[in-house]
C-alpha cells in the first residue's frame, strides 16, 4: 500500500518543484476534409475540429482535478495544411484563409494553440508548398493561436537549401509584420530537420500522414523535479548522479503515461507517444540550465556544458523509456533561451553564445529555441544559422530545429519581453560574416552517405 | 462524473485541534469510507494521509474535491483529494 512518505513527495514534486504535464495535444487527420472547393474545404475543416475536440478541454480540468496534477496546456495539431489545401488554394491568401479557420476552431474549443499550418519540403517544394510558405507572414499576423512550422532537411533526403533559403526571407517578413510588438509572430514559427510526426510540443506539432485518424500524445516536464533530486546528491560520482537523473525521469514521466491513458479513455481516442522532455519554464526552479548548474557548472555556457547536457539528455530518456508503453516526439532537454531563466541569466551574464549553443544542440532534443537576435541580420544570415542547425540533424539522424526571433528595431543589449510562459530574452550577437554566397546558390545538398542503409 | 474508488486525501498544516474529527465527520456523512490514516511531523508541519474508498459515496468526486478544499480553508489547513492512481503509477512498477 502507498506510504505517506511517497504521498508528500508526490505532492511535493507539484506544489514545490512545478511538476505538470506540459500539454495533451490531440492529433486530428484533415486528410479526409480535402476538397477542391476553398470554401467547402474550410466548412469541414471547422466541423471536424470542433467535433473531435469538442471535449478536449474539459476532459483536461477532470483529469486535473482528479489527480491534482496540473495540465498546463490543451492543444491540437492537425495534418500539415500544404497538403490539405493543395488542391483548393490557389494563392497565399486563399492558404491564409485556411489559418483563420483553424484560428476560429481553436477559439471554438477553448485550446490555446493549434499547429500544422506547415509544410515538409525536405527534398522539394510544391506549387502548394511553395504557397503555403510565402502565406505565412499574412497567417501568423492575423491569427492569434495557429502556429506553423517548415521541415526543410532531413537525414534520408539531404537540405532543401531552396526551402532553406526562402525561409531566411519568410522569417525576416514575419518580424517585420509583428515589428510594434517586438516581432512576437517569429515564436510561432519553427523550422526543422528530422520532424518527427507526433511532437505534442508547439510551435512545431503537426499531425503527420503517418498517423491514426485521431491520437493523443502527451508532453511531460519537470526540470525542477529534476534539479531538487540532484541538489541532494552534491559531489557524489557520476554513477550516482546519473541514477538519481534516470529514477526522477522514470516518475515523471509515470504520470504523464497515467494522463495520457486517462485522457485517452476519457476522450476515446487512441494514446499516440509520451514526449519525455524537459521543457523549462521562466518560473523559477522550473529551469534546464539550473540542472546544469547543479551537475557542476557556474553557468550553462561553461565549458563542460555540452557533456552535462548530454549525460541529462540521455539520463532522461534513459529513465523515461521504461516508464511509458510508447514514447515518441522529441523526447530530451529543451534548451529555449527565453523560457528559462537559467539561460537568461547565461546569456546576461555573457556566459553562452550562440555558437555555444549550436554545439549543445548536437545533444539535446531539439535545436536552437526562442533566441532573439538583432533586428537588422542579413535574410542570409538567418538561412545560414537555420542551414547550419540542419546539417546537425542530418548528420547525427536526429531531429533540429531552428525558432530564432529577428527582433526589428532593436540590437545587441536590447531586451524583449514575449510574455507568460514565452517569457523574455536579451537579443544575442549574431556572427557578422557573410554567407551570401553559399546561401544564393541553388538546389539541395544531397543526402549523407551514413543513410544510405538498405 | 463517474464515483471514484481508491483515494487519497491529504491534510497538511498547522495542528489544532479536531482535525480529524473535522475530516472524518465529512466523510462520514457523504458515506466515504476509510481505510487506513497514517500521519507525521514534516518540518513542524501536521500531515495527514487517509486512504479512504470513495465507492460508495454520496456525491461525485469533483463535488468531494471542493468540499474538502473549503472544509480546509475553514480549519486552516490544507486538504486535498487525489485518486490513488497517481501515488500507484510513481512510486510502483
Amino acid at each position: 500500500m502507498i506510504n505517506i512518505g511517497e504521498v508528500i513527495e508526490t505532492n511535493e514534486m507539484v506544489e514545490q518543484e512545478n511538476l505538470d504535464v506540459r500539454t495533451i495535444t490531440l492529433g486530428i487527420s484533415l486528410l479526409d476534409c480535402i476538397d477542391p472547393d476553398l470554401s467547402t474545404l474550410k466548412k469541414k475543416i471547422f466541423e471536424k475540429i470542433t467535433r473531435v475536440a469538442k471535449d478536449l478541454a474539459k476532459t483536461g480540468e477532470e483529469i486535473e482535478q482528479e489527480f491534482a496534477i496540473p495540465i498546463v496546456n490543451k492543444r491540437i495539431a492537425v495534418t500539415p495544411i500544404a497538403l490539405v489545401g493543395g488542391s483548393a488554394c490557389k494563392t497565399p491568401e486563399d492558404f491564409a484563409s485556411i489559418a483563420d479557420i483553424l484560428d476560429e476552431a481553436a477559439k471554438a474549443v477553448g485550446v490555446n494553440l493549434i499547429g500544422g499550418y506547415s509544410a515538409l519540403v525536405s527534398k522539394g517544394m510544391t506549387k502548394a508548398d511553395e504557397l503555403l510558405i510565402r502565406s505565412i507572414p499574412m497567417a501568423l499576423t492575423r491569427t492569434e493561436r495557429v502556429c506553423s512550422s517548415v521541415n526543410l532537411a532531413s537525414t534520408k533526403t539531404g537540405i532543401n537549401m531552396d526551402g532553406v533559403r526562402l525561409m531566411g526571407e519568410i522569417l525576416l517578413e514575419v518580424a517585420e509584420r509583428s515589428k510594434d510588438r517586438d516581432s512576437v509572430d517569429c515564436m510561432k514559427l519553427v523550422v526543422f530537420c528530422n520532424a518527427p510526426d507526433d511532437n505534442p510540443f508547439m510551435a512545431g506539432a503537426f499531425h503527420g500522414v503517418t498517423e491514426a485518424d485521431a491520437v493523443i500524445n502527451v508532453g511531460v516536464s519537470g526540470p525542477g523535479v529534476v534539479k531538487t533530486a540532484l541538489e541532494k546528491v552534491r559531489g557524489e560520482s557520476f554513477e550516482v548522479l546519473c541514477e538519481t537523473i534516470k529514477k526522477t525521469a522514470f516518475k515523471v514521466t509515470r504520470v504523464g503515461q497515467l494522463v495520457a491513458k486517462e485522457a485517452s479513455r476519457m476522450l476515446q481516442i487512441p494514446f499516440g507517444i509520451i514526449d519525455l522532455s524537459l521543457a523549462p519554464t521562466p518560473a523559477v526552479g522550473d529551469s534546464v540550465a539550473d540542472i546544469l548548474c547543479e551537475i557542476g557548472l557556474e553557468y550553462a555556457g561553461a565549458p563542460g556544458t555540452t557533456a552535462a547536457l548530454a549525460l541529462l539528455n540521455d539520463q532522461v530518456k534513459k529513465g523515461g523509456v521504461m516508464a511509458s508503453s510508447y514514447v515518441g516526439g522529441l523526447s530530451g532537454a529543451f534548451i529555449p533561451v527565453s523560457e528559462d531563466q537559467g539561460m537568461i541569466d547565461s546569456v546576461s551574464a555573457g556566459a553562452i553564445t550562440l555558437e555555444k549553443l549550436e554545439a549543445m544542440t548536437c545533444v539535446c532534443s531539439v535545436g536552437l529555441d526562442m533566441i532573439a537576435i538583432p533586428g537588422d541580420t542579413k535574410a542570409t544570415t538567418i538561412s545560414g544559422i537555420i542551414a547550419d542547425e540542419m546539417a546537425l540533424g542530418m548528420v547525427n539522424q536526429k531531429t533540429t530545429a531552428a525558432r530564432l526571433i529577428p527582433v526589428i528595431g532593436k540590437g545587441v543589449g536590447d531586451t524583449v519581453e514575449f510574455g507568460g510562459l514565452f517569457g523574455y530574452a536579451p537579443i544575442m550577437p549574431v556572427n557578422q560574416f557573410s554567407c551570401d554566397d553559399f546561401i544564393n546558390r541553388r538546389g539541395r545538398i544531397p543526402a549523407p552517405i551514413h543513410s544510405f542503409k538498405n | 462524473m463517474e464515483k471514484a474508488g481508491k483515494t487519497i486525501i491529504t491534510v497538511v498544516g498547522k495542528d489544532t485541534v479536531g482535525i480529524i474529527a473535522r475530516v472524518c465527520t465529512y466523510l462520514a456523512e457523504n458515506k466515504i469510507n476509510i481505510l487506513d490514516i497514517s500521519q507525521t511531523i514534516v518540518q513542524g508541519y501536521f500531515n495527514m494521509m487517509m486512504i479512504a474508498d470513495m465507492a460508495g459515496a454520496t456525491k461525485p468526486f469533483g463535488d468531494c474535491v471542493r468540499e474538502l478544499e473549503e472544509l480546509g480553508g475553514e480549519i486552516g489547513v490544507s486538504i486535498k483529494c487525489q485518486k490513488e492512481e497517481i501515488f500507484q503509477k510513481m512510486h510502483r512498477i
